[in-house]
């Protein structure tokens, strides 16, 4: 019993100093958002958070990122989820390449990548379009790494093998078996890495900022530059909106609680 | 059943790297029947199914089902129902759904209310009607097999493939559901092939069991000739509990424990020779000049395992019905006698 009782008293602790860690800066942030910041104020004030729907750009770079961010789930959905499942299954030798490549954008430092990836942006935003939009092809390969992680994880959880021959010998082609068997069966994982996926595209500056696109990150920096205050307001406002996002990922429903259970 | 067997695999050949799976297999099914694939790991039993499934490409050889050649022809083309050893039931979907899958597709398409007719007809045969609606994490092993049975036998598949679909289950479920899979295939008169490691399984379902080394089939029988007249020393000793006994061989007889025996085709026919004995071929009889002796005893009901030592040391196993062992205990001096009953023989080199 009291052995029971210093464990939960460790736990408590952990929790305690990994919520303090965390959510320490969030405070600091909104204390600061709410100081007073012009002659006009007097004492605390919530007019950097009452201004941000009318800082320009702002609208805009959200609805942007959303975009770019709904393009890159796109890609993973039709180009990276079948792609792994496809090597998982039917090229197992490439599995090891494959996890090199995809873990390749880690390696390389985001200011790399956007030197390499310049002259192809200046050739799109000259001859096709200037829309931010386009980042959603060089976003697609940075999330790579998480997206591919939390997708072999959820592959090499269940039998994929076996499921994907039941599948065929009761007449199922291999796309059906991929997207009507294998992808629902792994969809936590699917979910779990396009929602990874999102928040990074959200929070992306290095790359956007360089290659001059303005995206979410890249106008929050500008405000910061006229309003310390307004900045850390919006930084503060949309770290909480990719949380809530991230919170609304189905919590895994693994329905583990078994029913009904009796021999044979 | 017509004059041509209704699946026929002729000459198969299957090589993966240095191991030939299959090396040369024929293997004719008739309409209805339950054939069961024998062997020990490595023989090529699964890879003979599963290229009769169509998920294993072979280097040579061909494939007839109902007169049609399927040797090339795609798994999803094939309609074969198959039941596999790893539990295979589609997580997403209810028990109900899993059974209808096949008839949703091209291949089988079924209308919407057959479908679901289908489906609650089987689910009745498995006897997993009230389960309709739940998850396969929901099922025991026992019921996820039967469910995946039900599945396979939906598309009204040409031959069922059962690839050691009981290995997963604890003993007593595996007893009833392997009885309760051969009830099911002789009423809907599906044509089986069924591979197992478990001689007993096979023995007792199976028409006809083969017995499968090497990529070959080493012999192909009812279940009772399987065991009373094996034709090779491999069948003889893979199938059931046989006591090697040394004897003189001449003239098609062997004399071993003062008794000649016939021997069975294949066996050694001159000189030393190994006789493989089953221990209920065996009797032992109480007496106190017998030269051997009781080593230990084991009850099992019906019937009583003991296991003699014989003068020179050797031990022998020896089954008889537990009303004439009745009295022997260890240690005690027991002669031996057995049964007239032909034995196979083997080269004592």
């Amino acid at each position: 019993m009291k052995r029971t009782w210093k464990v939960q008293l460790w736990r408590r602790t952990i929790m305690g100093v990994v919520a303090l860690y965390l959510l320490l800066p969030l405070y600091s942030m909104f204390d600061f958002s709410t100081k007073p910041f012009g002659f006009a104020d007097n004492g605390r004030t919530l007019r950097a958070w009452k201004v941000i729907p009318s800082q320009p750009d702002l609208g805009v770079a959200i609805a942007r990122s959303l975009i770019t961010a709904g393009i890159v789930m796109l890609l993973i959905l039709v180009m990276i989820v079948p792609t792994v499942i496809w090597v998982q299954l039917k090229l197992p030798k490439l599995r090891r390449p494959l996890e090199l490549l995809c873990l390749l954008p880690l390696a390389i430092p985001a200011i790399v990548l956007v030197v390499g990836i310049a002259p192809l942006y200046r050739w799109i935003s000259i001859n096709l379009t200037e829309s931010p939009i386009t980042l959603a092809g060089v976003y697609s390969m940075l999330i790579l790494p998480y997206t591919y992680r939390s997708l072999s994880a959820a592959l090499d959880a269940v039998d994929i093998h076996t499921l994907a021959e039941a599948a065929q010998t009761l007449g199922a082609s291999t796309f059906r078996m991929i997207s009507g068997i294998i992808m629902p069966t792994i969809r936590t994982g699917i979910i779990n890495g396009s929602f990874i996926a999102i928040a990074l595209v959200l929070g992306e500056y290095t790359i956007s900022n360089i290659l001059n696109y303005k995206t979410i990150q890249v106008v929050i920096a500008q405000i910061g530059r006229s309003s310390g205050n307004v900045a850390v307001a919006v930084s503060l406002a949309s770290l909480i909106f990719v949380l809530v996002l991230l919170l609304l990922v189905p919590s895994a429903k693994r329905r583990q609680e078994v029913l009904d259970v009796d021999l044979a | 059943m017509s004059d041509s067997p209704y699946v026929q695999l002729l000459d198969l050949a299957k090589q993966f790297g240095k191991v030939r799976a299959l090396d040369g297999l024929t293997l004719n099914i008739a309409q209805g029947e339950l054939v069961a694939l024998l062997g020990p790991s490595g023989c090529g039993k699964t890879t003979a199914l599963r290229s009769l499934a169509g998920l294993q490409e072979l280097d040579r050889g061909q494939m007839i089902v109902d007169g049609k050649d399927v040797t090339f022809q795609n798994a999803s083309k094939r309609g074969m129902g198959m039941v596999f050893q790893a539990y295979s039931l589609f997580p997403h979907m209810t028990a109900g759904e899993n059974v209808e899958y096949g008839l949703k597709l091209k291949a089988h398409k079924t209308a919407a209310d057959k479908r679901r007719a289908r489906s609650a007809e089987l689910l009745e045969i498995v006897g997993l009607s009230s389960h309709r609606n739940h998850y396969p994490h929901q099922l025991s092993g026992g019921q996820q097999q039967r469910i995946a049975l039900a599945r396979a036998l939906a598309i009204s598949p040409k031959v069922l493939l059962l690839d050691e679909p009981l290995s997963a289950l604890d003993a007593k479920v595996r007893t009833q559901l392997r009885e309760e899979i051969r009830r099911i295939q002789l009423e809907l008169g599906t044509t089986t092939l069924f591979v197992t490691h478990d001689q007993e399984e096979a023995l007792s379902i199976a028409d006809r069991v083969g017995v499968m080394r090497n990529g070959q089939l080493e012999q192909i029988a009812a279940p009772a000739e399987l065991y009373d007249r094996p034709s090779t020393s491999f069948v003889a000793e893979f199938v059931g509990l046989t006591n090697p006994i040394t004897g003189s061989v001449s003239g098609g007889s062997i004399s071993i424990l003062g008794k000649t025996l016939k021997t069975l085709p294949g066996s050694v026919t001159s000189g030393e020779g190994i006789a493989l004995v089953r221990p209920e071929s065996i009797r032992v009889k109480s007496s106190a000049s017998g030269t051997a002796r009781v080593f230990s005893t084991s009850f099992l009901g019906a019937s009583c395992r003991l296991m003699v030592t014989l003068s020179d040391g050797t031990r022998i196993t020896v089954q008889m019905p537990s009303s004439e062992s009745i009295g022997l205990t260890a240690g005690e001096s027991v002669e031996l006698s057995v049964l007239d009953m032909p034995v196979f023989v083997k080269s004592a080199a």
